[in-house]
């Protein structure tokens, strides 16, 4: 059944990852600037730009240069980036994890941050709590991500002295962890590295609350409607008559019933969050897949630029996949209308 | 209050004195205060019910009797406020107690089964989960004991195949299926009083003869005392002892079943058996009761808030106060009975 499910929402997604690849492919060859130009040097000749540009394949048409993008996609080659000189698939493989571990701690803070703010609200609709969460929601939707994080960074860092400098996911002494997820945090408790975790949360805790607060808005505002709804509904009061506890009722009865709604919203915000995660990344040389996209940008650095957004694309797909069938679980009534 | 205490508490009160109500609602009013006024819901209503005993409320929609109900089980809105009155329970002091005190009660001692079956179960929870939360509540059961004690709760209320029948969901019964399920989450403790509101309004007609049956059955069997909510007057006196007609939040004339047919005293109650189908009347004799309930948020509201409904009425019937005539076992409120 969930096997069916997965296989059919995949086949659904194909669409949508063809027009990634064609959208990415087009999107590079439009932006700015001349990567062979800018390979072969300030001081290169007018013959060496136009010979480096024949290795590239970036004298032939755009429909022959497309066919031969999706030959090498076909083979899993996303070709090379020209400021490492590494094959584009094993720079983001190897910088996948400190992204993910980033987004999704962020994620984590603000669901929990969200959900807890909505419900203590909902139950006290215009209660200071209610109001604080007002003020959360203006603020977050008025502070881009990025200044946040150099606020944070100014705070903690350069005037209380309680956070490191922000300077990648470890301090200069510690070294990673055995790689096992590539998420440090985890990767170091396995081992057993008490030491290295700190550090890794030390690093991680600015970023990830910068880039989480702006999500937590969104997330209690969904959760405070969506439990206000559920609470005033006719199983509630029932559960009630019932004589149910209170926390069973708000728990087990309205919020499983709220978080519906949240759940979907979860998605959305995610795929927020991969887009704020650029600046963040870059605020805090965080060596992610976002540093990783802007730097070759500014590189006109074509592949790799490719390579990013053909990776938020399939993040993207996976991502809702997820949250599909962490629909499913809460909601039984979706196996049949599927 | 301990549980033993409480639940010693209503058969005490019966065995001392058995003409003792188990609830006695005196003088009620509960008004709604919202944005467009203030809706004087409920005006001095009274009533009692003894041990064993079933009592109709009967009125159009809108007249009062949900919240007459909720005031009981204390499960008003937060825009209600009871402005006067007693309701006592079993002795007990309804508007005097602690939230605690009245969850520990509700499910317990006093039970109510509602309107709309399906949308009174939390739709993504299986049904024999939830009958297992209101036995783990006030049952006496362990979490080991509760799966077949809801099972045997299910086939005691008709369900066939319990076991299976459990595990579904709302979604997957029929509307009778699913009262069969809220009737046995109200009796599932075996309380003293139960309150149905409108128990079969919205299932069909076999369904609807089945259901009453079975709860009243259940409730003679056990010496419960019932309230029967309900807009049918047929169905009131196929199935009660007395019956109180309720009117735009007023009690306009309480008598046992066969006084109230055989001499109507109140001119609604007139009406209301007028537009009642009973064997040897034909359709078309039926009368229809004309014009409608008056707006309960006027500031004017005439003592009797039949009046303008009324071919008896008089100039003095505006005057307060409402008369109310009690004699023998009736209650009249007009000053111009039949
Ligand atoms: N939450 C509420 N806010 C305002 N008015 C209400 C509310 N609930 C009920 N009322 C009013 O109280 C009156 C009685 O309603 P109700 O008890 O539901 O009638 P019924 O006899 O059909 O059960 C109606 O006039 C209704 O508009
Ligand atoms: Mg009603």
């Amino acid at each position: 059944m969930m096997l069916a499910v997965i296989a059919r929402r995949l086949a659904a997604a194909l669409p949508t990852l063809a027009g990634v690849v064609v959208v990415t492919f087009l999107l590079t060859r439009a932006l700015p600037g001349d990567p062979a130009a800018y390979f072969a040097g300030p001081a290169a000749t007018r013959e060496a730009v136009e010979q480096i540009r024949a290795q590239l394949g970036l004298d032939r048409s755009l429909g022959m240069q497309f066919l031969g993008y999706l030959r090498e996609l076909a083979r899993g080659d996303l070709g090379l980036s020209i400021t490492t000189g590494q094959p584009v698939l094993s720079d983001i493989v190897a910088r996948l994890p400190a992204s993910a571990e980033l987004t999704l701690l962020a994620l984590l803070f603000a669901a929990l941050a969200g959900i807890s703010l909505g419900v203590l609200a909902a139950l006290r609709p215009n209660g200071w709590l209610d109001n604080l969460c007002r003020v959360i929601a203006t603020l977050g939707v008025c502070l881009p991500a990025f200044f946040t994080g150099l606020l944070l960074i100014y705070v903690f860092y350069y005037l209380l002295g309680w956070a490191p400098a922000p300077l990648g996911r470890l301090n200069a002494f510690a070294a990673p962890p055995p790689h096992v997820t590539g998420f440090f945090l985890i990767d170091s408790l396995l081992a057993g590295q008490g030491e290295t975790f700190r550090s890794a949360l030390a690093q991680i805790l600015l970023p990830a609350l910068s880039l989480g607060i702006f999500a937590v808005a969104p997330i209690a505002r969904i959760t405070r409607g969506s439990m206000l709804a559920v609470m005033s509904s006719d199983f509630i009061r029932a559960a009630r008559a019932h004589g149910l506890s209170g926390r069973t009722v708000v728990i087990a009865y309205a919020l499983r019933n709220a978080l519906l709604p949240v759940v979907t919203t979860l998605g959305m915000v995610f795929s927020f969050l991969l887009g704020a995660n650029v600046l963040i990344e870059k605020v805090f040389a965080w060596p992610g897949i976002g540093s990783y996209a802007v730097e070759a940008l500014i590189a006109s650095d074509y592949a790799p630029v490719q390579g990013f957004v053909m990776t938020m694309g399939f993040l993207y797909v996976l991502l809702n996949l997820a949250i599909d069938l962490l629909y499913r679980v809460i909601d039984p009534r979706m196996e049949v209308t599927a | 209050m301990n549980d033993v205490a409480a639940a010693t508490l209503v058969q005490a009160a019966a065995r001392a004195a058995p003409r003792v109500p188990v609830l006695e609602v005196a003088d009620l009013s509960v008004e709604f205060r919202t944005r467009s006024g203030t809706v004087r819901a409920l005006d001095g209503v009274s009533l009692q019910v003894h041990r064993g005993e079933c009592l109709g409320v009967v009125g159009e929609s809108g007249s009062g009797k949900s919240v007459t109900a909720y005031a009981v089980m204390r499960l008003l809105d937060p825009a209600a406020r009871i402005t006067g009155g007693r309701i006592t329970f079993g002795g007990m002091d309804m508007l005097g107690a602690g939230d605690a005190d009245l969850a520990d009660l509700r499910g317990r001692e006093l039970s109510m089964i509602f309107q709309n079956p399906r949308a009174s179960l939390n739709p993504i929870r299986p049904v024999g989960t939830q009958i297992a939360d209101v036995l783990l509540r006030h049952g006496g059961v362990t979490r080991a004991q509760a799966p077949a004690r809801a099972a045997a709760l299910l086939a005691e209320v008709g369900i066939p195949d319990p076991e299976r029948r459990a595990r579904a969901y709302p979604f997957e019964l029929s509307g009778g299926m699913c009262q069969r399920v809220g009737i046995a989450l109200a009796l599932a403790c075996r309380p003293a009083l139960l309150i149905a509101d409108e128990p079969t309004t919205g299932l069909d007609v076999t369904t609807q003869a089945v259901i009453m049956d079975l709860v009243l059955g259940l409730a003679r069997a056990r010496g419960m005392a019932t309230v029967l909510i309900t807009h049918d007057l047929g169905l009131a006196t196929e199935y009660c002892d007395s019956i109180a007609v309720m009117h735009a939040g007023h009690v306009v004339e309480t008598a046992p079943t066969a006084a109230l047919f055989a001499t109507p005293r109140h001119p609604y109650t007139a009406r209301l058996i007028g537009a009642t189908p009973r064997p040897g009347l034909a359709l078309g004799d039926l009368a229809s009761i004309a014009g409608s309930l008056p707006d309960l948020r006027r500031e004017d509201l005439p003592a009797c808030r039949f009046l303008d409904r009324c071919e008896r009425a008089r100039p003095d019937c505006a005057a307060a106060p409402l008369p109310r005539r009690t004699e023998a076992a009736r209650m009249v409120a007009c000053r111009y009975p039949l």
